[in-house]
């Protein structure tokens, strides 16, 4: 089966200001592949470079070499027309919902701007609006309200039915549980499970927090300092994790079991001890 | 110290609101309405001006002069005999149309620029910000006069040049809030969207830079009429046509024979100046959001003193606790009779979801809840003694030597202008009186028992220089600096990363096992609680709902609420989402 996406040999580097700044690399050739309808969970720390791949796939960043090809076709680096029409195909779910969404503007003109730039007639994005909201489980009577009459998981399904608006083959979620409640969390995250069975969209999905790739990924991808450690199914990465960095990143998870917590964290210690 | 989190903060989100809102809560200030209204009739009179006026303004007549106020001429004559009401009324058009002239010519340059220089940025934003600073540094009335010796007097061409070396101050504004807009995630999402970069500009960017550019207008449309005017005073501009300005100059010239006569242009030139401004003033006002009433509500103090428990040497004791902040005239209670106990040695996590009080909890206990709040009832006892009864100045003393505090952000909670080291030492001698280098000596010991590597280094270094794991073991260093009996952690690891957070928790624990301090930790996350607590405060919607040792409340959780919390945690046990991608629901419903 060809991949959807193909990120093959990626690095981008950001130029420091200044005259003679030299470039900071935060990708150090990442390459990576979705299958039509995979989820791929990429884990790492702060400054790990993962929001950066995001970006670059997303067109947000400039990559300075490497390839990112969709549907067997090569992207073009940037934000250009060519990339303009990819629209209809990789979408994105940020972290913050509320800075995600333009406090000014109504719901049902959010959701209907992405119909509208790609060319549908005003009255056809109005009906589809009514449908995105119900896809997402929020009241019709939303679109005549302002994002900050939502909460923050109400919010997130806004931003999720935005994404959703142009059918892509592609989502990449950037975070997009981190700012919400342990239970809201667990909503959303059946919700983008429930999406994908219903309409077969793969996600590339980005976050610190093993547990909730482990419940939402087909595979799981780590990236510690810029380059992927390792790469596998959910269960063996989480499971069984082969590379140093995944056992203490797993290890360092507290868990909701204070025996089971006191065990790790003596398993924690030994793993240090022996020099990770 | 932050009091970020608490439930009053304000969103900012209400600096866009919906249209008529803003309307009728621009009516509802005075001052907006009065200086709308005096705006509305100056632009009136000024119109019907051909219809309204007693006398023709340039009518001079002998036995009119320096008439006095009352006659023929309701405000008097000037030193030729014209009328001074009628020159008034004929002045307000070219007082007017100069502030719209500028105002309008200095947006039309000012507003395209900045939006393509911070949208953009690049060479245009290097050269045209470099224009800009050159416009500013020319002394504007010099340059007026220099052009008024090349083109003559026409006011209308003055006025423009006035605008053009007014614009700066919109390119100046509307760059800067552009580049703050244009990282903004909703923008990066309509990028991803496919619109194009005008369609951005236009839809996205436009709407946050049009509040402020109003209120620049309504300025720089004052300031317009100001600068006309001291044009026809300085007497270079067309003397057929009246001004206010040029009738301060005539009556100047009068000044000690009939000193009222220069008393009526400057009041028109006042008030309408005053007007622009002050409207200007209120727009802004209204786009802030309704102001907070800094009325102080005397709240009913339940009084729980005699029901007072003898409390078995308890190191704190919270009893019967509700806040609440006043929302018109009522108060909203955010913590409803809250009642908990920390033992000498004892850790105690607070649990719960945002907003349901348990970091206005700590913050009662700290003695720093923000200004609004409201304790309605209840006691806080730390050793014995209620701090809610104690003057600020004793509690303040409790701080640091008995309650120490370690915050959420580690970084927001560091004075960027200060090294490391001179802020602890600041900490360590407000509490207790050694000398400098004392204080050094017992910091340095710190800083290497929290696990720094590098003492030395790290003791003069300043927060930018340190990570954000590094900035949270001084913090916790500078709380346990003067052994304090009771350690508040407010979400201490939630801003750090993970296997950093796996470190800072293994600190904790040495520290409290070491000196046998209490502690209450506010998290939520239960992973955390169970790394670390020895029993578990459940928070909901401002009570405590469900309490006990840790091992009894994960092991067998009676309220539903701690139910449910406990059944939404993604560890090892939830179902596990296997089976191929692309298979069918049912496929998936079997594997799973």
């Amino acid at each position: 089966m060809t991949p959807l996406l193909e990120v093959k040999d990626l690095r981008v580097e950001y130029r420091a200001k200044g005259f003679h700044a030299r470039a900071n690399e935060v990708l150090h050739g990442v390459s990576i592949e979705i299958a039509p309808g995979e989820t791929l969970g990429l884990v790492g720390e702060s400054g790990s470079g993962k929001t950066t791949l995001g970006r670059a796939v997303l067109g947000l960043v400039p990559q300075s070499s490497g390839q990112i090809t969709f549907d067997g076709a090569p992207v073009a680096p940037g934000l250009g027309k060519q990339r303009r029409a990819l629209a209809r195909d990789i979408q994105v779910i940020f972290q913050d919902p509320y800075t995600s969404l333009n406090p000014a503007m109504l719901v049902s003109d959010i959701l209907s701007e992405p119909l509208i730039a790609q060319g549908r007639k005003a009255k056809d994005a109005r009906t589809a609006v009514r449908a995105l909201l119900d896809r997402v489980a929020l009241p019709s009577d939303a679109e005549r309200r302002y994002p900050r009459e939502f909460s923050g998981g109400q919010r997130q399904r806004i931003a999720i039915a935005r994404a959703l608006a142009l059918q892509p083959r592609l989502i990449v979620c950037d975070e997009p549980v981190s700012a919400l409640d342990l239970s809201t969390q667990a909503r959303v995250l059946d919700l983008l499970i429930e999406i994908q069975e219903q309409s077969g969209v793969a996600y590339l999905f980005i976050s610190h927090d093993l547990s909730v790739v482990h419940h939402i990924s087909h595979r799981v991808a780590v990236m510690l300092r810029g380059e992927l450690v390792e790469t596998g199914s959910a269960d063996q990465v989480t499971g069984h994790p082969k590379h140093p960095y995944t056992k203490k990143l797993l290890l360092s998870a507290p868990v909701a079991d204070p025996d089971e917590q006191a065990n790790r964290r003596a398993e924690r210690h030994r793993l240090v001890e022996a020099g990770m | 110290m932050s009091i970020e989190g608490t439930p009053i903060a304000i969103d900012p989100s209400t600096l866009a609101t919906s249209h008529e809102g803003l309307a009728r809560r621009f009516l509802r200030n005075p001052l907006g309405v009065v200086s709308l209204a005096v705006l509305v009739v100056v632009t009136l009179v000024g119109l019907l001006a051909p219809w309204i006026m007693p006398q023709d303004p340039n009518l001079s007549s002998l036995a009119m002069t320096n008439a006095p106020i009352g006659g023929q001429y309701l405000l008097g004559g000037d030193s030729s005999g014209r009328d001074i009401l009628s020159r008034l009324i004929a002045a307000i058009n070219v007082s007017m149309e100069s502030a719209l002239i500028v105002a309008g010519v200095a947006a039309v340059i000012g507003v395209p620029a900045g939006l393509i220089a911070g949208y953009f940025g690049r060479g245009f934003e290097a050269v045209s910000t470099w224009i800009f600073n050159l416009l500013q540094a020319f002394p504007v009335i010099v340059i007026l006069l220099a052009i008024y010796s090349v083109i003559g007097s026409s006011s209308e061409l003055l006025t423009a040049a006035l605008g053009v070396l007014l614009s700066v101050s919109f390119f100046r504004l509307v760059r800067s809030l552009v580049i703050g807009v244009k990282n903004e995630l909703y923008v990066d999402a309509a990028r991803v969207s496919g619109l194009s970069n005008w369609r951005i500009l236009g839809r996205h960017v436009l709407y946050v830079v049009r509040a402020p550019v109003i209120i620049t207008a309504s300025y720089i449309a004052g300031l317009g009429i100001t600068l006309q005017s001291s044009l026809a005073f300085l007497g270079i501009t067309n003397a057929t046509v009246p001004t206010w300005g040029g009738m301060i100059l005539e009556a100047f010239s009068n000044l000690y024979t009939s000193p009222i006569e220069v008393l009526w242009p400057a009041m028109a030139l006042g008030i309408t100046v005053g007007a622009f401004v002050l409207f200007g003033t209120a727009v802004r006002d209204t786009l802030e959001g309704p102001r907070v009433s800094s009325r102080r509500l005397k709240a009913p103090r339940r009084r729980t003193e005699g029901a007072a428990l003898e409390d078995g040497g308890a190191l704190l004791s919270v009893s019967g606790l509700s806040i609440g902040y006043p929302q018109g005239s009522k108060i909203r209670l955010v913590v409803d009779d809250v009642s908990l106990e920390v033992q000498p040695g004892e850790i105690l996590g607070l649990v719960g979801e945002s907003g349901s009080g348990k970091t206005q909890t700590a913050f009662a206990i700290l003695g720093l809840l923000p200004e609004s709040a409201r304790v309605t009832a209840g006691t806080i006892r730390v050793n014995g003694a209620n701090i809610l009864n104690l003057p600020p100045a004793r509690v303040g003393a409790l701080r640091g030597k008995v309650i120490a505090y370690v915050p959420q952000e580690p970084m927001s909670n560091l004075d960027p202008s200060f090294t490391v080291g001179s802020q602890l030492v600041y900490g360590v001698r407000a509490v207790t009186r050694v000398s400098r280098a004392e204080a050094k000596k017992v910091i340095l010991g710190l800083l290497a028992r929290v696990g720094i590597a590098d003492p030395e280094r790290t003791f003069r270094a300043y927060p930018h220089e340190i990570s954000g794991g590094m900035a949270q073991r001084v913090l916790i260093a500078g709380a346990v600096a003067c052994n304090p009996n009771l350690l508040i952690a407010d979400e201490p690891t939630t801003a750090l990363d993970v296997t950093v957070q796996a470190e800072i928790l293994d600190l904790l624990r040495d520290l409290q096992k070491e000196s046998g301090m209490g502690v209450v930790l506010v998290t939520h996350n239960f992973g955390v609680v169970a790394d670390l607590c020895d029993r578990v405060a459940v928070m909901k919607e401002g009570r405590i709902i469900e309490s006990g040792p840790t091992r009894e409340i994960f092991a067998m959780p009676q309220n539903d609420y701690t139910k449910k919390l406990l059944a939404s945690i993604l560890d090892d046990r939830s179902p596990l989402r296997r089976g191929n991608p692309g298979s069918t629901l049912a496929e998936k419903a079997t594997a799973r």
